[in-house]
């Protein structure tokens, strides 16, 4: 299968007419999947009636920002103890090689650092301008709330089965949560976030990855027709998670933390080579929050897009990351909410932060000197940049102004980053089938299959269709989840009691290493 | 009391010459206990993905099970066949920081341990389980070539 993918972009490339055969071929794919997501995308991007403002990324907000005021600032009182938590100082000897609270925040990680961090801020300032970034910070660290509430639940209401393996997540606290709590409809509800989860898994934790690792391959070999990557990228995909050959995912698993540390340095070394900018920058930033600098939508615009993008980049209130922590072994499951809230700071406040900073700094967005204000492009869509580039190109470009080989780094990132993001949402997807049609070798191999093809029609079809049905799919498992999290989350205040309390009297101590 | 000896096994034909020594060295105490240890490299900080997590304790069970079948307890059936006391131990973790709070928490007097049997380029730089060991440990580490 990689062979002839290859094989294909060889023959794309020597044989003109064939190549444009096959560029009509990604055409109609576009246009058939984007018929195909049309009403559901509309339905979830919906605007409040009178506005212009989506319904869900207000309920995002208000969801984010009632856990934070429920849980008393949780995010910012027990910080200090997740990092104790994730450092293992609160790790009983004993578990020694049971998975650590670090491990499953970093399997969690590297399923939500990745594109979101690199593509999706540059759609967020790119549409929204510098003023995003302020409102996806903010959503960042509303998020770290809803990320304590829904992992806590995840490791509470997991299934321990007899043969030692774990399978946790929305699906199984709101079904069990709802039953414990007498109330109706738990598991229709689950059925439903578990529908939404595999439309999810195919959309931003696959589509989307695919597109935008085919736009950054492009961007170095130039164009050719995206069912190829998307074909390659499918048969390595098939060969981890269908082959079972877990040398690729390990080797991925190894270089993709090297790699976020890379990207955050390289981000660093572009703010500091351009030191006298960032006061700038920040002003641009604080700015733009509350005027959106002419920005389409102006400052409702900026706030959009920042909310939007942080949610869909830290998936925090999604409920992906609740399936992802609910391996740890611990006998506190309050203990994964706080060492979980850490996520979206990492991902979002610092990551997706820097790459906003790189973006404003090096000045691809074109500024009209006369206003201050930022020129629009001639759809009036999007800010006007340099090349006309957006998403990944655009922060591939605004590295590149700095550091001239970076996008060569960024590109094998961005792949891997990509690669990883299907490995983890491929397992979310799968626990979300395997909850909805039973766990069995067939049921699993045909999700596997429809994931592997999923890719490619990812890699074909346009950023445009892809995005909104990705960000349409993703927010759709928040209504679900954060609806069912509002009943739950008194579960989770009685644990947050018990354990502050057991905390504070000292019972629970740290072990001596 | 008795002395206790740790003696650190890593699988290898090479432990059962530490072995070999701790046995002689407890006849001539006059017949310490022996505590044989394996260790199981393990880091708590290491990188997984979701579905080795969800496995990760059906998989610690079988390395934890393995490890008493093939080296915890026909180490210690040569030891009782010496006619000494024996007891095994099985852990995961760093093999020198491991052995030596296993040697902390057991109160053992002195750590017996092979050779390393790994070698090349990892260990010129990071030193070997065994030359760690000598360093950190706690009590008096004889190694056995």
């Amino acid at each position: 299968m990689k062979k002839f993918g290859l094989i294909a972009g060889l023959l794309a490339m020597a044989n003109p007419a064939w190549a444009q055969e096959a560029q009509s071929l990604d055409a109609r794919v576009n246009e058939a999947f984007a018929n195909a997501t049309g009403p559901f995308v509309s339905f979830i991007f919906a605007p409040i009636p009178g506005t212009s403002f989506p319904w869900i990324v207000m309920w995002l907000v208000i969801g984010a920002s009632i856990f934070t005021i429920y849980f008393g600032l949780v995010q910012f009182r027990f910080f200090g103890h997740a990092i104790k938590l994730v450092k293992g100082d609160y790790s009983d000897p004993n578990d020694a090689g049971e998975v650590s609270h670090f491990q499953a925040l970093a399997t969690a990680l590297s399923g939500t650092v990745g594109l979101g961090n690199i593509a999706g801020v540059a759609v967020a300032v790119g549409i929204g301008g510098p003023g995003a970034t302020f409102w996806m910070i903010l959503a960042g660290l509303l998020g770290m709330a809803s990320k304590f509430t829904e992992c806590t639940l995840g490791v509470k209401y997991r299934n321990e089965y007899p043969d030692g393996t774990v399978s946790g997540g929305p699906m199984y606290y709101i079904s069990k949560g709802f039953n414990e709590l007498g109330l109706p409809g738990g598991k229709i509800l689950a059925v439903l976030f578990s529908i939404f989860c595999i439309l999810g898994a195919l959309g931003g934790g696959n589509m989307f990855q695919a597109n935008q690792a085919h736009v950054q391959i492009t961007q170095i070999t130039g164009a050719y027709p995206g069912w190829i990557t998307g074909l390659v990228f499918a048969a390595v995909v098939f060969a981890v998670i269908v082959g079972g050959i877990k040398s690729i995912a390990r080797v991925t698993e190894k270089v993709v933390p090297f790699m976020g540390v890379m990207y955050v340095g390289a981000a660093l070394i572009v703010l500091l080579v351009n030191y006298n900018m960032i006061g700038w920058a920040i002003g641009q930033i604080f700015a733009g929050a509350f005027t959106g600098l002419g920005v389409a939508g102006g400052m409702v615009g900026a706030l959009i897009q920042g909310f939007k993008r942080a949610a869909f980049s830290n998936e925090a209130g999604v409920g992906s990351a609740a399936i992802a922590h609910s391996a740890v072994k611990t006998k506190e499951p309050i203990t994964e909410g706080f060492v979980s809230l850490l996520e979206p700071l990492i991902d979002t406040v610092v990551i997706c932060t820097m790459t906003a900073l790189v973006i404003i700094i090096s000045q691809q967005l074109l500024i009209d000197q006369a206003t201050g204000n930022y020129m629009l492009n001639e759809a009036g869509s999007a800010i006007a940049t340099v090349d006309g580039n957006s998403g990944v190109a655009l922060t591939s470009a605004a590295f590149g102004s700095a550091i001239s080989w970076f996008p060569f780094v960024l590109a094998i990132a961005v792949i891997l980053f990509a690669f990883s993001t299907m490995i983890s949402w491929s397992y979310y997807g799968l626990k979300a089938w395997t909850y909805l049609f039973g766990e069995g070798k067939t049921t699993e191999l045909i999700f596997k299959i429809i994931f592997c093809v999923f890719i490619v029609i990812g890699a074909a079809a346009n950023l445009g269709p892809v995005i909104d049905f990705s960000d349409a799919a993703i927010f759709a498992m928040a209504v679900v989840n954060i609806f069912c999290l509002y009943f739950l989350m008194k579960v989770v205040r009685a644990e947050l009691a018990s354990y502050a309390g057991r905390l504070k009297s000292g019972e629970i101590k740290p072990f001596v290493h | 009391m008795s002395m206790k000896l740790v003696v650190g096994l890593d699988g290898h034909a090479t432990g059962e010459r530490a072995l070999d020594h701790a046995i002689a060295l407890a006849k001539m105490a006059g017949g310490a206990e022996i505590l044989v240890v394996h260790i199981i490299e393990w880091s708590p900080y290491s990188f997984h993905t979701a579905e080795e997590n969800a496995m990760r304790h059906k998989r610690r069970e079988e390395e934890i099970t393995l490890a008493q079948d093939r080296i915890i307890a026909p180490a210690i059936k040569a030891v009782e066949a010496a006619g000494l006391n024996a007891n095994g131990k099985v852990r995961h973790g760093d093999v020198a920081d491991t052995l030596d709070a296993i040697t902390k928490e057991e109160k053992g007097d002195q750590i017996i341990v092979a050779r390393a049997s790994d070698g090349g380029f990892a260990s010129r730089i990071f030193g070997s389980a065994t030359s760690n060991l000598v360093m950190s440990a706690s009590v008096p580490v004889t190694v056995v070539n």
